[in-house]
C-alpha cells in the first residue's frame, strides 16, 4: 500500500517543552488512522505540523509524496487545497451563513459557475444530514450541526485527506455515534485519506482502521483497532479502560 | 528592576517589529484585494461611524468658537474667528478627533472580531483553507478604513465650521458674512487637503494596530479583551505620535 503521509523523526520543541519527540509515523493511503492520546501529549500538535500551521524544529513530514519541512506559505496553499480539516469547534466563519461556509473554498480557489456551486452545497449538506439550512447562520446550530457543517466545508473541494481534530469532544453519545459513522461513511464512499486526532475510544471503534497512541511525545503503540485493544502495554490499557495512567498523578 | 526595564524594552521590539512585518506583508498583498468584502468593510467602518464623528466635532467646533470668538471680538479681531476655527479645524481638530474616535470604535471592533476568530480558530480555518488570513482580513479592512477616513474628514470639517460658525454668529454676534469672508481670506485648500493626507496615515494605524491584535491576541475570552484595550491605546498614541512628525512635514 502507498503511504498518503509518512513522518519521520519528526520534533517539536517550545522552548525546553519537547512536545513531539522524534515521532515516526505512516498512513496509508485510504485508511483513518486515529490519534489517540490523554490531553497534552501533542496530538493536535500532530495534527498543526501536517496541515502547515506549525513549523517542526526538525524531521521530515512527505504528504501525497512532496516533502513538506522546505515548504513556503504558497506551496503549502498549494498542498492545502486537497486537505480538508474539520475542527474542534468546528470553526465556521460566523459572519458566514451555512451556506457561504461550505462553498467558501469553492468560491475562492476555483472559477465555478453558481449554479454548480449551489448545487454542490446542496449534495454536501444533505451527505451529511443537515439538508435545506444553507441560510441558517453558525451561532443559530448546535454542537453536532456545527460538525456536521464544519464536515461539508472540509469535503467541498474534494480533498485526499482529511483531518479531524477531536470530532466528537462535547457532544451526546447519540451525537458521538452519528458523527463517527458518517466519518466512517465518508471515507469508505469518497476513498480519502481520514486522520483522526481524538481520546474517545468509542468512535475510534466505529470509525478508525488503525491506531496510534501517543504518550507524552511518543508513539508507544500503533496498530489496528483490535491489536491496540488487546495491547499488553499497561498505559494502553490503562487509557483504554479510563483508569490512572501509571506515574500520573491525577488532580 | 533592570531586568524588568529590558523585558519591557524586548515586548515593545517585538510589537514594533511585529507591526512592520503585518504592514508591509499587506502592501505586498494589496493586489489580492476582494472588492466584495472591501465594500462591506467600507460601510461597516465608515458609513457608520458618521454620526458619532459629527457629533464629536461639531461639538469641538461649538466648543472651539466659544473660547475664542468673544474674546478675539472685544479684541477687534472678530474678522479672524472664520478663519481661525477652519484652520484649527483642518489641520488639527478634525484629522486627530476622526482618528481617535475611529480607534476606539473601529479599532477596538477590528481587534475584537479578529481576536475572537483567532481563539474559536477561524483564523486557522482560512489558512488550512489556503485563504491568507492578511489577504482575507487585513486587506479590505486597512484599505476601507484608508479610503474612509478622508471623507469623513471633509464631512468634519463641513460640520465643525458649521457648529463654529454657529456659537460665533449666535453667541458673539459675528456676522455670517464676516464669518465666511474670514474663512476664504485665511483658510487654504491645502490645510484641508494636509488633514486628509494625514487622516489617511491614522486610517492605516488603525488597521495595522486592530489587525495585529487580533491576530496575536491571547487565548480565551480574557485574550480578546486584552487585545482589544491594547489596540485602542496603542493606536491612541501612535496617532499623536505621527500627528506631531506629520505636521511638522506638512505645514511647516
Amino acid at each position: 500500500m502507498s503511504e498518503a503521509i509518512s513522518i519521520r523523526n519528526l520534533i517539536v520543541q517550545f522552548g525546553d517543552r519537547r512536545i513531539l519527540n522524534s515521532v515516526n509515523l505512516d498512513v496509508h493511503q485510504g485508511e483513518t488512522l486515529a490519534v489517540i492520546g490523554p490531553s497534552g501529549t501533542g496530538k493536535s500538535t500532530i495534527m498543526k505540523v501536517l496541515t502547515g500551521l506549525l513549523k517542526p524544529n526538525s524531521g521530515s513530514v512527505v504528504i501525497d509524496g512532496r516533502e513538506t519541512a522546505v515548504f513556503g506559505e504558497a506551496q503549502w496553499d498549494e498542498l492545502r487545497k486537497h486537505m480538508g480539516v474539520v475542527f474542534q469547534y468546528s470553526a465556521l466563519f460566523d459572519f458566514l451563513n451555512v451556506g457561504e461556509n461550505v462553498a467558501f473554498g469553492l468560491r475562492r480557489h476555483y472559477k465555478v459557475v453558481e449554479d454548480e456551486v449551489q448545487a454542490r452545497v446542496k449534495e454536501l449538506l444533505r451527505m451529511v444530514g443537515m439538508p435545506d439550512t444553507e441560510k441558517m447562520m453558525p451561532s443559530e446550530l448546535s454542537g453536532g450541526m456545527k460538525k456536521r457543517v464544519g464536515l461539508a466545508r472540509a469535503l467541498a473541494m474534494r480533498p485526499n485527506i482529511v483531518f479531524y481534530d477531536e470530532p466528537t469532544s462535547g457532544l451526546d453519545p447519540v451525537m458521538t455515534t452519528a458523527i463517527s459513522k458518517l466519518i466512517r461513511q465518508t471515507q469508505q464512499q469518497l476513498g480519502i485519506t481520514s486522520i483522526m486526532v481524538t481520546h474517545d475510544m468509542e468512535s475510534v471503534d466505529i470509525a478508525a482502521d488503525r491506531v496510534a497512541m501517543l504518550y507524552k511525545g511518543d508513539i508507544i503503540a500503533l496498530g489496528t483497532v483490535e491489536e491496540i485493544k488487546n495491547s499488553t502495554n499497561p498505559i494502553v490499557q490503562a487509557f483504554i479502560k479510563g483508569q490512572e495512567l501509571p506515574g500520573e498523578v491525577t488532580k | 528592576m533592570l531586568a524588568c526595564i529590558g523585558s519591557k524594552l524586548i515586548g515593545m521590539a517585538n510589537i514594533a517589529g511585529g507591526l512592520w512585518l503585518l504592514f508591509v506583508d499587506t502592501l505586498c498583498r494589496l493586489k489580492d484585494i476582494d472588492f466584495k468584502e472591501t465594500c462591506r468593510q467600507m460601510a461597516l467602518l465608515g458609513a457608520d461611524s458618521l454620526p458619532i464623528v459629527a457629533a464629536t466635532i461639531l461639538c469641538t467646533g461649538m466648543v472651539f468658537s466659544v473660547q475664542t470668538a468673544k474674546e478675539f471680538v472685544e479684541l477687534g479681531a472678530s474678522s479672524t474667528v472664520g478663519g481661525i476655527v477652519a484652520i484649527a479645524m483642518a489641520r488639527e481638530l478634525v484629522p486627530i478627533l476622526t482618528g481617535v474616535v475611529v480607534a476606539g470604535r473601529i479599532g477596538a471592533a477590528i481587534a475584537a472580531e479578529i481576536g475572537t476568530m483567532k481563539v474559536t480558530e477561524q483564523v486557522d480555518a482560512l489558512r488550512v483553507m489556503a485563504a491568507n488570513p492578511v489577504s482575507y482580513l487585513v486587506v479590505p479592512r486597512f484599505i476601507a478604513i484608508i479610503c474612509m477616513m478622508p471623507v469623513l474628514v471633509i464631512f468634519g470639517n463641513i460640520i465643525g465650521d458649521v457648529g463654529g460658525w454657529g456659537v460665533a454668529h449666535y453667541y458673539a454676534g459675528i456676522s455670517s458674512f464676516s464669518f465666511t469672508n474670514s474663512i476664504k481670506t485665511y483658510a487654504e485648500f491645502y490645510d484641508v487637503w494636509g488633514g486628509m493626507l494625514k487622516s489617511c496615515v491614522f486610517g492605516a494605524i488603525i488597521a495595522v494596530v486592530g489587525c495585529y491584535k487580533g491576530l496575536n491576541a491571547p487565548n480565551g475570552a480574557e485574550g480578546v479583551g486584552l487585545a482589544t484595550t491594547a489596540s485602542v491605546v496603542l493606536s491612541i498614541i501612535l496617532i499623536f505620535i505621527t500627528n506631531y512628525f506629520l505636521s511638522l512635514v506638512i505645514y511647516v
